[in-house]
């Protein structure tokens, strides 16, 4: 069976269906952040060898990983709006760098919280907490230079560049554990020969995993909901957003 | 109860961490719900307001 996907490329068919998956995926971020925030605390055993401390690594991991995945999401969007000029791909793209930009946050905060205690400094100057800053910068001029350019074709096209010539930083910030001599520790989960290779116990591993479906369910639900909004803003005065509100009532 | 708190000395940099994690996610949550609320009642006034010239 054939499905057109461009179908849901259109804000007139987007809009109904992202709010569906809006309520599901918002559903799922409550619950699985429950079970995650439980195993968290309560579940997760005290680590031997950092002590209580450790347990900001089920926020720090997660919140990093999403920054450099919905960075690269928001790349392909950007892309993708560049390549067939679908109004609604650059849409996404600035749906997902507010998001983006606050997981990019929280990783430099946390990694701050954690490297406190640990390392005995908030910060240094190492190429993966670099990289990340600059991540975070890249996150700021993308929004910053949409919001510059009053037309939004011209405003999408010149953000949707930086956007892509800014993916270069994502794998720098991935293999900078391992291109460069770093105070940051390797990955957590290495992908081998033999299946997933991690250096925690299952039941780490696990409270990790199900903390970053919850970072993604919450990042699905915000990007859509925020992507509703901006349909509603650019397409306000049309005669599709005109019958839809009258056909609500 | 305190002593759990206290995440084994830890407390101050746990708290803080999940803290404004928690706080960042709150407030993105009400921010993005707010908006297309207000929108959604600007665009359904400007709609009755044409309607009823």
């Amino acid at each position: 069976m054939a499905v057109n996907l461009f179908k849901y490329s259109s804000p007139v068919t987007f809009y109904p269906l992202a709010g569906k998956l809006a309520l599901l995926f918002g559903v799922a971020a409550v619950v699985l952040l429950g079970i995650g925030l439980y195993m968290s605390f309560f579940v997760a055993p005290t680590d031997y060898k950092q002590g209580e401390g450790y347990r900001i690594m089920f926020i720090h991991v997660p919140a990093a990983w999403m920054s450099m995945f919905i960075y690269v999401v928001m790349a392909c969007w950007a892309a993708a709006g560049m390549i067939w000029r679908t109004r609604l791909s650059s849409m996404m793209a600035s749906a997902l760098a507010p998001t983006g930009a606050i997981f990019t946050f929280i990783a430099l905060w946390t990694g701050a919280l954690w490297g406190k205690p640990m390392w005995g400094a908030w910060w240094v100057w190492d190429a993966r907490l670099t990289s990340e800053l600059i991540l975070l910068f890249l996150y700021i001029g993308f929004m910053a230079l949409e919001s510059a350019i009053d037309d939004p074709r011209r405003a999408a096209r010149a953000s949707g560049l930086l956007a892509l010539v800014g993916v270069i930083n994502v794998p720098i910030i991935y293999y900078s554990v391992q291109w460069w001599n770093t105070l940051h520790q390797g990955a957590s989960i290495k992908m081998g020969g033999s299946g997933v290779e991690s250096s925690m116990t299952e039941v780490m591993l696990w409270t990790m995993l199900i903390m970053t479906f919850a970072c993604w369910s919450y990042t699905i639900a915000i990007a859509l909901t925020r992507v509703r909004s901006i349909i509603l803003e650019r397409e306000g005065g049309t005669v599709w957003v005109k019958d839809m509100l009258q056909g609500s009532k | 109860m305190a002593e759990w708190f206290a995440m084994g000395g830890h407390g101050f940099y746990i708290w803080g961490s999940f803290g404004l994690s928690a706080l960042f996610m709150i407030v993105e949550t009400i921010l993005v719900v707010r908006r297309k609320r207000t929108l959604l009642q600007r665009l359904g006034r400007m709609i009755r307001m044409n309607s009823e010239v």
